[in-house]
């Protein structure tokens, strides 16, 4: 009997998949669009935020565009590249999808960039941040509609410059790609514009205890910049205070430290906190309101970026997709559409695209309060129309080396 | 008879992937091309679980090493198949060597904590040797390579097919291993390393050499691995890599080489098939493993053999 029942188990998992018929693919069938997502492992929550950002624009839609049906089918990367990649073959070989879209990490990014310029299937990232996709390693068939890593630190420092008294900052950030970009943008113009980095601390992905770390910043910095996601979030902000640090040295921060994603679990020790990021979901825009209302009551939950980001990502789809007059098999035509896209009222505010591929976007400078009891990143002020490049030109941006762990080198430091 | 059968059911399924995979579309192409790779993976740590009785836990430590000599080699140097497939291979065995000389000394758990600590120790250098390895952003574009074969590579049935020829070649030189006397010696230690070392043998040597050597073949896959994925990041050489060999191994039976092998295409398939349709899927996955725990304890072929 168990003989049998292992025979059946193994011809079932080899050959079943081998018998799925590839899809037709016949004008007037629906649009077809592939959606990666962590929907497993750390980062499981993250990506049930983007999926249900994803299907909230495309209930409000009806899934339909342009006259077609709009299809898709979501898949999970577990947050790992060579998995992404692999279900990605899956969704343009064997689903045929029109365009690939989603992804949460930059290894991933990465990793698809080859595969999606090889395949030439027309894609976006709402969410990968990483600053080279659309700078020094541009795709040709990727289109961000998120943002770069470094694109809201460029006007943070220029505002903390000129809008407080903080001249000497201690940095403290997660050890890895995402970190080095986020400090390194704001060293680059808060060094520029006279301020100083007098420490950079940087603390590894599975850090437990952030006490050592804590213990070793400086106490006579102005200020200091911390940049986390998720879990470690949460608990550097508890440990910040249990250090007796919260209310001495005033915290600054990249836009995930205190993002909707996690603020709800924090406490009094995230208020005051300053951040800066292309969203917030206490923007105050007819746009927002009604997206961050249909979301709540959607997921149960507050609006996180990632939910945002999604959400717009596709509508920014369909804007395309109505620009081809639903066209969808057209890939070189859909990817120019991509690149051509020209909104005004999404709730992250207006957007268009640069030569480059990444959005021409508000970024919100952004402090944690405590409104009708429940924490909120209240919006401060925001700057218009901010490049991936900031002030700099292209050419001239694209000469410097990538931010990095060394870059820029901490002159101050010691 | 146990080898005998063994054979007979990895070159039915070697055939049988052979013969249909002109028929297939691409995306079912590649999942067995990754398992063919990941295949030789288990079946190296197979010599050394199953044939030795060493439980590694860093086996992703050689197969991430060589993936990473040929990312490199590759991108940043535009080396050729030869010295990228050459230089993969002496690093891993280099690697394998070295923490060779630091692990055997131990045996059981505490072998098993070792060899995790060494895997960690290379995980750590992919992710912050930056300059080197491109850190966790990994390292991405790595071309298909070219073998002067009238097919490109780039396609993917004739990557397939050299693939599965190099896991044929990986079986049949592991075959051999095992059957040597050098192969049979390895199973004497693995059943009682005190009575060995009474019949003269220099049981440290033979564990050493299969150690090295398996780590060789482990590299092995990884080079076709980097080829395959075209990115090699710190995920290819990360604890979860390691884990995952060590349950193809036990999924196909250790000691068996077409077990583990066969094993491990299985996983390959249930996480891409199963996770299609639910999920779910890890769910499901566990309760495979658990069911071959408690049903198969010496794998899938173990319960066939207990039938007879």
């Amino acid at each position: 009997m168990r003989t049998r029942a292992f025979t059946v188990l193994l011809l079932a998992t080899f050959v079943a998949p081998l018998l799925a018929p590839p899809a037709p693919a016949a004008q007037g069938a629906p649009i077809k669009i592939g959606f990666l997502a962590p929907l497993t492992g750390p980062f499981a929550q993250i990506g049930k935020d983007m999926v249900n950002g994803t299907e909230l624009f495309l209930d409000e839609i009806k899934r339909e565009v342009a006259g077609r049906k709009v299809e898709l089918i979501v898949e999970d990367t577990e947050g790992q590249p060579s998995t992404a990649l692999n279900k990605s073959r899956k969704l343009v070989e064997q689903d045929k999808v029109h365009l690939l879209t989603g992804g949460l990490l930059a290894n991933v990014g990465y990793a698809l960039q080859p595969f999606i310029d090889g395949a030439q299937i027309p894609a976006t990232y709402p969410v990968i941040a990483a600053d080279d996709i659309t700078q020094r390693k541009p795709a040709k068939w990727i289109v961000r509609t998120g943002w770069t890593t470094s694109q809201p630190m460029h006007p943070f420092a220029d505002w903390v410059l000129k809008n407080t008294k903080y001249k000497k900052i201690t940095t403290i950030g997660m050890d890895y790609a995402f970190g080095y970009e986020t400090v390194g943008g704001f060293q680059r113009v808060f060094e520029e514009g006279g301020g100083q980095i007098v420490q950079k601390i940087w603390t590894p992905l599975n850090t437990n205890d952030f006490a050592p770390f804590l213990s070793q910043i400086k106490r006579d910095s102005d200020a200091v910049l911390a940049l986390f996601v998720g879990r470690l979030a949460l608990q550097f902000m508890k440990q910040y205070e249990e250090a007796g640090l919260h209310g001495k040295l005033p915290l600054l921060g990249g836009g995930t430290t205190t993002d909707e994603s996690v603020l709800p679990q924090m406490g009094d020790e995230a208020l005051g906190t300053l951040t800066a990021l292309h969203y917030s979901q206490a923007i105050d825009s007819p746009a927002n309101q009604k997206f961050a209302r249909a979301f709540e009551a959607r997921a149960g939950k507050i609006a996180s970026y990632y939910s945002e980001a999604t959400y717009t990502n596709m509508r920014w789809i369909t804007e395309a997709i109505k620009a081809v007059g639903g066209k969808a098999e057209d890939r070189a035509a859909l990817l120019a559409a991509l690149r051509k896209v020209d909104i005004k009222d999404t709730a992250r505010g207006p957007l268009s695209v640069d030569a480059h591929g990444n959005p021409v976007q508000t970024i919100y400078i952004r402090k944690v309060e405590r409104v009708g009891g429940k924490l909120q990143n209240t919006v401060i002020t925001s700057y218009p129309a901010v490049s991936q490049f900031w002030k700099y030109k292209a050419e001239d941006y694209l000469k410097q080396p990538l931010y990095a762990r060394e870059y820029p080198p901490c002159k101050a430091c010691q | 008879m146990k080898d005998r059968r063994g054979i007979v059911i990895g070159l039915v399924a070697v055939i049988a992937a052979a013969g249909v995979a002109p028929l297939l579309s691409a995306y079912p192409l590649t999942l067995l091309t990754q398992a063919a790779i990941v295949a030789v993976l288990a079946m190296s740590l197979d010599v050394l679980l199953g044939y030795t009785g060493l439980p590694s836990l860093g086996h992703a430590a050689y197969f991430g090493v060589a993936a990473y000599a040929v990312g490199i080699l590759a991108t940043d140097y535009q080396r050729g198949f030869l010295v990228c497939l050459v230089a993969g291979l002496v690093l891993a065995t280099l690697t394998a060597a070295v923490f060779g000389l630091l692990a055997i000394r131990a045996t059981g758990t505490y072998f098993l904590m070792i060899t995790l600590a060494l895997g960690m120790v290379v995980w750590g250098l992919a992710f912050r040797w930056v300059s080197m390895t491109k850190g966790d952003n990994g390292i991405a574009g790595v071309p298909r390579p070219e073998l002067g074969l009238p097919w490109s590579m780039g396609a993917p049935l004739p990557f397939f097919y050299v693939v599965l020829v190099a896991a044929l070649v990986a079986w049949a030189l592991l075959g051999l291993l095992v059957r040597s006397p050098f192969g049979l010696t390895l199973q004497g230690i693995r059943e009682s390393d005190s009575r060995m070392r009474a019949l003269g043998y220099n049981v440290w040597l033979h564990k050493y050499l299969a150690f090295v050597l398996s780590g060789a073949f482990a590299g092995f896959a990884g080079v076709f691995w980097a080829y395959y994925n075209g990115f090699v990041s710190p995920v290819d050489v990360q604890l979860v890599t390691s884990v995952e060999t060590l349950l193809m191994v036990a999924l196909g039976g250790p000691g068996t080489l077409a077990g583990p092998a066969l094993g491990a295409a299985l996983i390959v398939f249930l996480k891409n098939f199963v996770s299609v349709y639910t999920k779910r899927w890890l769910l499901i996955l566990g309760a495979v493993y658990i069911g071959v725990i408690l049903f198969a304890p010496r794998g899938v072929p173990g319960a066939f053999r207990r039938n007879r």
